[in-house]
C-alpha cells in the first residue's frame, strides 16, 4: 500500500534517455517509484540527473508539460511521467 | 540554371522515347517535381480520365535540387491520377533513383499511352529505349533490380520497378527504388502495371554542374548542412531512433490508432517501436536494428537497415529473407502493427520485406488488414471467406495475409482492393478508416486535432506528408501547440501544406524541416537556379501548387464533401487518455481553412484567388 506520505508512479524514459535507467528498467523503458507526497517533475528529472536540454518532450499522463511549469507540477499517485529528448518522424 | 532543361517523353503505345525542351516559364512559377510535373499533368491530362486508362499519364518528377550537393537531394515525385482514390497522386521517394536520372541529364520522363507487351524502359544518359521485359515480367522488384543491373552489366544502374502487386493492379500498389526506398501511396504502382511498364533502369555520367552561382550554391549549402548537423533531431534523433521513436511518443499520449482506430493506446506498442528495434533479441543475441542508412547526398541518415531473426515462425525456412534489407518505419510499424493489433516485431518486419520486394504501400495494407480483422470480428467477413480466423493481433494471419495480397491470391485479392472498396462491398463503408479512398497513416485526428482537418483536405487522399502538423502539435516544432484544441489550426494546416509543397517542388527531404524552415531552403534555391526565388515567391508558388492540386481534384469530380473524416472520428468519442471525451472538430475548423484559402464555402477556389496565384478559374 502506498503510505499517505508517498507517491507511487512510473518514470519512463525513452530514446537516448533509457541509457538514465537502471539496466532491469530498460528493457520496458519503465522505472517504478514511490517518492514524497509534493514531488514535482522537476525534482524527479533532477534526482535522475537528466539534462535539461534533453528533456524536450515531457508527458503526464500523455500532457504535455510546459517547461516553466515541471518546477511547480506536482505528480500524483499513479501517474506516469514519460520523456524524450527532441526527437520527430514522420 | 539547375534544371537539366529536357524532358524525356515516352509514348508506350507506339514505343517512342522523345527530347523535349522543359518549358521554362512553367519552371518559374511551379519550381520542380511536385509542383512542375503537377502542372504538365494539368495541362495534359482529362481530370475525368479513368486512372488505369491508357489516357491517365505517369510522371517522374525530380526537383532542380536532386543530384546537387545539397543534402537530401536525392528526392523525385511521380505524379498521376490515383486509382485508390481517383484524385491527383504524387508520390514522393528517396534512394538512388532521382539522383542518377539527373546524372543522365533529365528533369522528368512523361509516360503516356499502354505498351502492347511488357517493356521496361532502359536509359543510359541521352539514349533511352524501350525494351522487352520478358525475363522480368512476373518477378518481384528485388530480382527485377538484380536482372536489370546483370543484362546491363553495370551495378551502378539505378532502377525503379513494380513487382506482381503492380503487375496485377493491387490499389495500393507502389514503384520501389534501390530495393527498400518507394513512390508507395495512392497505388502509382497500378497505373505503371496497367500501362505494361515494368520499370525504369537509368544510368547517367553526365552530372549535375548547371548551378547558377556555382560558389554561392556551396556556401548555402555547407551553411545549411551545419544547421541539420547541429540539430538534436536531425543530428542525433532521426540517425539513431529513424522515425519509429514516434511509437511510444504517440501511444503515450493516446493517438496511436489502434485496431482500425477503435482504441488509441496500443499495449504493445513498446514492443515494436525504435527502442524495441534495438534491443537485443534473446534468441540470437543480435538486434532488429542492424544500421542506418542515408539517400543520395543525404546528412540525415533516417533508413533503417534490419535482419530477422532467423528462428522467427515467419522465415523459418526462408533463408532469402534473413539478410540485411529496409527495415521499419513508423508508418509501416504502426500500419501493419498497431492497426491490425499485431505486436510482433519479427512479424512486422517480415510483413515490410514483403511490401518492399513486391510493391505495395504498407500503411494502406496494414490498414486494410485493420478494417478486414473488424469486419470479421463483427460476422460481417467468414472464416470460409477467408480460409482462416481473421482475429484482431494474429501475427500469423499478418503474414499470411502479406503472402497472399502479394501473390493476389484468396482473400488477398479483396485486400488487394483497399479498405474503402472492402468495407462497401460487406455493406460497412463508413468502417474504412480513409478520406477519399485512402487509408490514414498514423495518427488519430481526436488526439491531434489539427491531422483531421491536414487529411481531410489533403489533395491525395489522407496522408500525413502533406501538412504535418504534429509537428507542431507534438513535437514542438517549430513551436509546440495543444493538439486537443481546434483553434488556430487552420491556419496551421494551410502553412504547412503550402510550404511542404515547396520542400516537395525541390528536390529535398521534407524531413529536413524539422531542422530548417523555408529560409534555410531558400538561398539554395536562389544560388542553384535561376529566377527570382525569394521567401515571397516561394510562398506563392506553394500555395499556387496546392490550389492547382484542388483545382484538378475539383475537376475530376470531388467536392466539399470529400473533406471530410470517417463517422467513427467525428462521433465516438475517445475512451481514455488526454483526448477522452474528444471526437474531432472538424466542422469548427474546415470554415475558417476555406477563408483562409480563398475558397468559396464549396471549396472552390474564388476567381480573385486564382488570379493572385496566376492560375486559370
Amino acid at each position: 500500500m502506498t503510505s499517505p506520505q508517498t507517491v507511487r508512479l512510473a518514470l519512463k524514459l525513452y530514446a537516448s534517455l533509457a541509457d538514465f535507467l537502471p539496466l532491469e528498467a530498460r528493457k520496458n523503458n519503465r522505472l517504478p517509484l514511490e517518492l514524497p507526497l509534493g514531488t514535482t517533475v522537476g525534482q524527479v528529472i533532477a534526482q535522475h540527473n537528466l539534462p535539461l536540454k534533453m528533456c524536450h518532450l515531457v508527458l503526464v499522463n500523455g500532457v504535455f508539460i510546459p517547461p516553466q511549469e515541471r518546477a511547480g507540477w506536482t505528480l500524483s499517485d499513479d501517474d506516469e511521467l514519460a520523456i524524450w529528448p527532441p526527437v520527430a518522424g514522420g | 540554371m539547375a534544371w537539366q532543361r529536357k524532358i524525356l517523353r515516352v509514348d508506350l503505345t507506339k514505343g517512342t522515347c522523345t527530347a523535349e525542351p522543359l518549358n521554362m516559364d512553367w519552371a518559374q512559377d511551379y519550381l520542380g517535381q511536385r509542383g512542375l510535373a503537377t502542372k504538365y499533368f494539368c495541362e495534359e491530362v482529362d481530370p475525368k480520365v479513368d486512372p488505369l486508362a491508357p489516357e491517365n499519364k505517369l510522371i517522374y518528377a525530380t526537383g532542380p535540387l536532386t543530384g546537387t550537393m545539397a543534402s537530401t537531394g536525392a528526392r523525385f515525385s511521380v505524379i498521376t491520377k490515383g486509382p485508390l482514390t481517383g484524385a491527383i497522386a504524387c508520390s514522393n521517394s528517396g534512394g538512388y533513383f532521382g539522383a542518377e536520372l539527373r546524372f543522365a541529364g533529365w528533369d522528368m520522363i512523361i509516360l503516356e499511352g499502354k505498351s502492347p507487351i511488357p517493356v521496361y524502359l532502359h536509359i543510359e544518359n541521352d539514349k533511352a529505349r524501350l525494351l522487352p521485359a520478358d525475363e522480368i515480367w512476373g518477378k518481384s522488384t528485388w530480382d527485377t533490380e538484380a536482372i536489370l543491373k546483370k543484362k546491363h552489366h553495370d551495378p551502378l544502374t539505378r532502377v525503379s520497378s513494380v513487382g506482381r502487386a503492380g503487375e496485377s493492379q493491387v490499389m495500393f500498389a507502389a514503384i520501389v527504388n534501390d530495393l527498400h526506398r518507394a513512390a508507395g501511396r495512392s497505388g502509382v504502382g497500378a497505373v505503371m502495371g496497367s500501362k505494361n511498364l515494368k520499370a525504369v533502369a537509368v544510368r547517367g555520367t553526365v552530372g549535375v554542374g548547371n548551378l547558377r552561382d556555382p560558389k554561392g550554391f556551396m556556401q548555402a549549402t555547407v551553411a545549411a548542412k551545419k544547421v541539420l548537423a547541429d540539430n538534436a533531431v536531425t543530428g542525433q534523433g532521426l540517425p539513431k531512433f529513424g522515425t519509429q521513436v514516434l511509437m511510444n511518443v504517440i501511444n503515450e499520449m493516446g493517438a496511436l490508432p489502434t485496431r482500425n482506430h477503435r482504441d488509441v493506446k496500443f499495449e504493445d506498442a513498446n514492443r515494436i517501436g525504435a527502442e524495441a528495434m534495438h534491443e537485443k533479441r534473446p534468441t540470437d543475441g543480435r538486434a532488429n536494428l542492424v544500421t542506418n542508412q542515408a539517400c543520395f547526398g543525404c546528412t540525415i541518415a533516417c533508413g533503417r537497415i534490419s535482419k530477422i531473426d532467423e528462428t522467427h515462425f515467419s522465415v523459418v525456412n526462408k533463408p532469402e529473407y534473413w539478410g540485411a534489407s529496409g527495415g521499419l518505419e513508423y508508418e509501416a510499424a504502426w500500419a501493419l502493427g498497431a492497426a491490425t493489433g499485431v505486436g510482433d516485431l519479427e512479424a512486422l518486419t517480415y510483413a515490410n520485406f514483403l511490401c518492399n520486394e513486391d510493391g505495395i504501400d504498407p500503411i494502406s495494407f496494414g490498414a486494410t488488414v485493420g478494417a478486414a480483422m473488424e469486419l470479421y470480428d463483427l460476422g460481417l467477413i467468414k472464416e470460409s471467406d477467408v480460409g482462416f480466423p481473421l482475429l484482431f493481433g494474429s501475427a500469423e494471419v499478418l503474414t499470411k495475409l502479406t503472402e497472399m495480397t502479394v501473390n493476389g491470391v484468396g482473400f488477398g485479392k479483396e485486400i488487394g482492393l483497399g479498405s474503402k472498396r472492402l468495407c462497401a462491398k460487406h455493406g460497412r463503408p463508413e468502417l474504412s478508416m480513409s478520406v477519399k479512398g485512402q487509408e490514414f497513416p498514423a495518427y488519430d485526428s481526436r488526439g491531434i486535432q489539427g491531422m483531421g482537418l491536414a487529411y481531410a483536405t489533403s489533395n491525395r487522399g489522407a496522408c500525413h506528408l502533406r501538412g504535418y502538423t504534429v509537428a507542431s502539435e507534438v513535437l514542438g516544432i517549430p513551436v509546440k501547440t495543444d493538439p486537443l484544441v481546434t483553434e488556430g489550426k487552420a491556419g496551421l494546416v494551410k502553412a504547412f501544406q503550402d510550404a511542404t509543397a515547396v520542400f516537395d517542388s525541390s528536390g529535398l527531404c521534407v524531413f529536413t524541416s524539422f531542422a530548417w524552415t523555408l529560409a534555410d531552403v531558400q538561398p539554395q534555391l536562389q544560388a542553384a537556379c535561376e529566377g527570382d526565388w525569394s521567401m515571397e515567391k516561394l510562398e506563392l508558388v506553394g500555395e499556387r501548387i496546392w490550389n492547382l492540386e484542388r483545382q484538378f481534384n475539383n475537376a475530376a469530380g470531388f467536392t466539399h464533401k470529400d473533406d471530410n473524416l470517417p463517422q467513427r472520428l467525428l462521433s465516438e468519442a475517445v475512451k481514455e487518455g488526454p483526448a477522452k471525451g474528444l471526437v474531432n472538430g472538424l466542422d469548427k475548423m474546415l470554415p475558417e481553412y476555406y477563408a483562409l484559402r480563398g475558397w468559396s464555402k464549396e471549396g472552390v477556389p474564388t476567381l480573385e484567388t486564382t488570379q493572385r496565384l496566376g492560375l486559370s478559374a
